[in-house]
């Protein structure tokens, strides 16, 4: 009897390290993990193909659990980092990964301009709308009113509004997401991959530690929700109405990504060497 | 781009591919889960996952052996009608102080799904009849196995309320 139908050159497990992740049971950065390796199987790419960038948070832990090249860098400086990679190296398919206070609070202001910059890579930011990795303070897009033992009257502040901002600062493809959908996530992310230009992925992902309300986002979320437009204005209306539960492609642009020549070196990594001894 | 088979089964050995994907993945989803409790120091839960990746994939062999196949598809070149594959247990269902009783929960609802998965097959009547035969054949296996959970479970009590308060949750360090 011949072999089973179905049968792929690359499966998920081929973009998987030995590196068992750390987080929390039940976390859900793990369906973006799960979504991330699906998504490069689908497009066949060779690990060696992409570059996997993060910041710091429980979430930006995800380079090392790839077998990708990986960045673990410095709190909220992934976009910064993967921007200049993606430029020097046109070649990789570089995904940023972070999370909300990573990507939204210290690396707020590289937010903005990775999306009006429009250089060609893809940002996941898993949001679960708390810093979890030191134990629960609330983070950009933690809700006003949400209290807990580190902000007993909630934060009196406006949420962040991360679709709203990138799509008012010219990213090209925005799209939401949800852990608990791993295949449906994986859809969206090689959509945003096979875009050219900044494409933003907000995934709703639950903490279960520090957050355990949000184990009700699978009955809460919309699959397929929202509808993908290149018009921004009627991208902006779905945002309007959007109550933070409809997943889907948002918007997908064809503004042409930024990509300087790439000239021949000017300096030696001797010269550059040089700058820094003190 | 690899393509997602989104069709329906339209022969036995087509069905066979899913049976075999679905269990492999389930397999590997409670091996995994075996780890990650095991690096929370749940050693009871993490045995107990251990026990289920072995049956599942006592499963997965069973039908290699019976196709005479000698690897399994990759579940995710199927397109399920459940998130992931219909025995795969969802990692967002998990509480590093869980206990048996909850695993053994999430193992009985599993073989639900999938009794459900292969019975929703077995009443097509758009779908060939010795397919239709070798859905419901499968799905009686799945429901014993929900059977035998039950069993298994009745030797666990259910937890107290308040088994997952934790005063001093974990904390992870770069």
């Amino acid at each position: 009897m011949s072999e089973p139908t179905g049968a792929v050159v690359h499966v998920p497990n081929d973009y998987k390290s030995d590196v068992k992740p750390v987080w929390c049971p039940g976390c859900g950065d793990f369906g973006v993990l799960n979504a991330m390796a699906k998504a490069m199987a689908r497009l066949a790419l060779r690990p060696e193909e992409v570059a996997v960038v993060s910041g710091i948070g429980c979430s930006s832990r995800i380079p090392a659990y790839t077998s990708c090249y990986g960045f673990h860098g410095v709190h909220g400086r992934a976009l910064p980092t993967g921007t200049g990679l993606k430029i020097a190296r046109p070649d990789l398919t570089v995904v940023v990964t972070g999370g909300d206070g990573d990507g939204y609070s210290i690396g707020g202001n590289h937010f903005l301009h990775a999306c009006r910059r429009n250089v060609d890579l893809t940002y996941i930011v898993m949001d679960n709308r708390v810093y979890g990795m030191t134990k629960g303070q609330p983070s950009p897009t933690t809700e006003t009113d949400w209290t807990s033992k580190l902000a007993p009257h909630g934060t009196g502040m406006n949420e962040f509004h991360p679709m709203a901002i990138a799509l008012a600062a010219g990213a090209n493809f925005i799209a939401r997401g949800f852990t608990g959908d791993p295949n449906g996530l994986a859809d969206i992310i090689v959509q945003a991959i096979t875009t050219p230009g900044f494409s933003f992925i907000e995934v709703l992902s639950p903490c279960v530690t520090f957050r355990p309300e949000q184990k009700e986002w699978k009955k809460t979320v919309r699959a397929g929700n929202l509808s993908s437009t290149a018009d921004v204005a009627l991208a902006a209306r779905q945002i309007f109405a959007d109550d933070g539960m409809n997943l889907g492609v948002l918007y997908a642009g064809d503004r042409p990504p930024y990509q300087p020549p790439l000239g021949a070196a000017s300096r030696t990594v001797a010269d550059l060497e040089a700058e820094f001894t003190l | 781009m690899s393509e997602r088979n989104n069709a329906l089964p339209r022969t036995a050995d087509e069905l066979m591919a899913r049976a075999c994907a679905l269990e492999a993945e389930a397999a590997a989803r409670y091996a995994d889960l075996a780890h990650l409790m095991r690096a929370h120091h749940n050693a009871e839960v993490a045995a107990l996952f251990d026990k289920l990746a072995r049956i599942e994939g006592l499963h997965r062999d069973q039908i290699l052996a019976r196709m005479g196949w000698t690897g399994a598809p990759d579940p995710d070149a199927f397109r399920w009608e459940t998130p992931e594959g219909p025995e795969t247990t969802d990692y967002g269902d998990l509480h590093y102080l869980m206990t048996p009783w909850h695993a053994l929960r999430l193992a009985e609802h599993n073989e639900r799904r999938a009794a459900e998965f292969y019975e929703g097959l077995a009443l097509n009547e758009a779908l060939p009849r010795d397919l239709r035969a070798v859905a419901a054949e499968s799905a009686g296996e799945e429901r014993e196995h929900v059977r035998l959970i039950q069993e298994w479970l009745a030797k666990f009590p259910a937890p107290e309320p308040g088994w997952d308060e934790d005063p001093d949750p974990p904390n992870g360090v770069d």
